[in-house]
């Protein structure tokens, strides 16, 4: 079992985010933007604002949890976790960690993480 | 397993006793094993929990400054610079590795950041104006996505050894039951194959012997029929039920 699961996090890399446009600017900068090779050139990020739709973001996050086999950790903003929050809770692999972070708009609500309503479950809080 | 009997099928001899004495023992020390893991495994489960918690009330205060790190560019730059950045991010210089960690025989991936060296899809932006603050920005980043990526191991560690403590939970049962399966199957094996050998002695002893009437009976010219009389010297209580009569 452990040698299954070493190959399939080892050849993960990157990062990659799905956020509004405020979150994604100051995470490129940190250098965690990628594009891979030409034939089909993938980004590793998406912006999202008011006109993006539902489906855009449900089909990025569906590329980067389950297609793509060289991201390591999704960063998503919160309250975009929350228009696909189904899928984000029915995700429950170990790979790649699915994180849902802050926005500038969008204080941090512990109580809609994924993770930690599990964490809190599991302690019967 | 084979019905709602509470009660392990045993024949009262004194081997079985003592095969049920040693099967007892097993299954005391396996439990015990299991049960020592299960709490190492717990105890490292509650700490990752702590750690989580903690981890995301430290995240979402670095990423509020690294909020307003940005706004402090926007503000130096005089506009937006998203579009600009996200167009010329081509090659990521922050990456992650994962690396193992053996708690109790359960390998744990741990991530950890590395910069590429020698990649900077950056180098113009804000040389106009606002360089040092998008300098200052990009370090603000880089620290915010360490806790980020520090947070992301605790988490699938979390999700791991989740997983794993349920099932080391449910061992116990399914495993002495699977035992217990294998062992019988084993058994009825042995029984087949015994059987199997036996049967092919059997046909190669009679097949020898009808041989050996073929030729006497040639060498003699008295017609095969004799062979039916002639007293076959098999001992009765061989394995072989039905011998062919062959006229």
């Amino acid at each position: 079992m452990a040698a299954a699961a070493a190959s399939t996090y080892k050849d993960r890399q990157f990062l990659a985010v799905i956020g509004d446009e405020d979150s994604v600017t100051g995470l490129l900068l940190a250098g965690i933007g990628h594009v891979t090779d030409p034939p089909d050139a993938q980004r590793n990020f998406l912006v999202v604002d008011a006109k993006t739709e539902n489906s855009e973001v449900e089909r990025a996050f569906k590329s980067f949890t389950e297609e793509r086999k060289d991201i390591a950790v999704v960063l998503i903003n919160q309250h975009i976790a929350e228009r696909i929050r189904h899928s984000v809770d029915t995700f429950t692999e170990p790979f790649p960690a699915v994180l849902e972070i802050p926005s500038k708009d969008h204080p941090y609500d512990p109580e809609k993480d994924s993770v930690l309503k599990r964490v809190r479950r599991l302690f019967g809080e | 397993m084979s019905g709602a009997v509470g009660r392990e099928p045993v024949f009262p001899t004194r081997q079985s006793l003592g095969l049920m004495k040693a099967k007892l023992k097993g299954a005391e020390v396996g439990h015990s094993l299991l049960k020592r893991k299960s709490e190492a495994l717990t105890k490292r489960f509650r700490e990752i929990t702590r750690r989580i918690d903690e981890a995301k009330q430290k995240m979402g205060r670095v990423m509020q400054i690294a909020a307003f790190s940005l706004a402090e560019v926007s503000y130096a730059v005089g506009g937006d610079i998203g579009y600009q950045i996200q167009e010329s991010a081509k090659q990521a210089r922050f990456r992650v590795r994962a690396k193992n960690e053996n708690v109790s025989g359960v390998y744990l991936p741990q991530f950890e950041s590395y910069t590429e060296e020698g990649v900077n899809d950056f180098g113009l932006t804000g040389l106009g104006k606002g360089g040092q603050q998008i300098q200052r920005c990009r370090e603000t980043y880089a620290r915010a996505v360490e806790t980020l990526v520090e947070l992301a191991s605790l988490q699938t560690a979390f999700l791991i050894l989740d997983e794993v403590i349920k099932v080391v939970n449910r061992r116990d049962i399914n495993s002495e039951l699977d035992e217990l399966d294998r062992e019988e199957f084993y058994r009825l094996k042995k029984v087949s194959n015994k059987k199997q050998r036996d049967n092919a002695a059997a046909d190669a002893e009679i097949l020898a012997a009808r041989e050996r009437a073929a030729e006497k009976a040639a060498q003699n010219g008295t017609p095969p029929v004799a062979e039916a009389e002639e007293p076959e010297t098999t001992d009765v209580l061989g394995e072989q039920e039905d011998n062919d009569v062959i006229f």
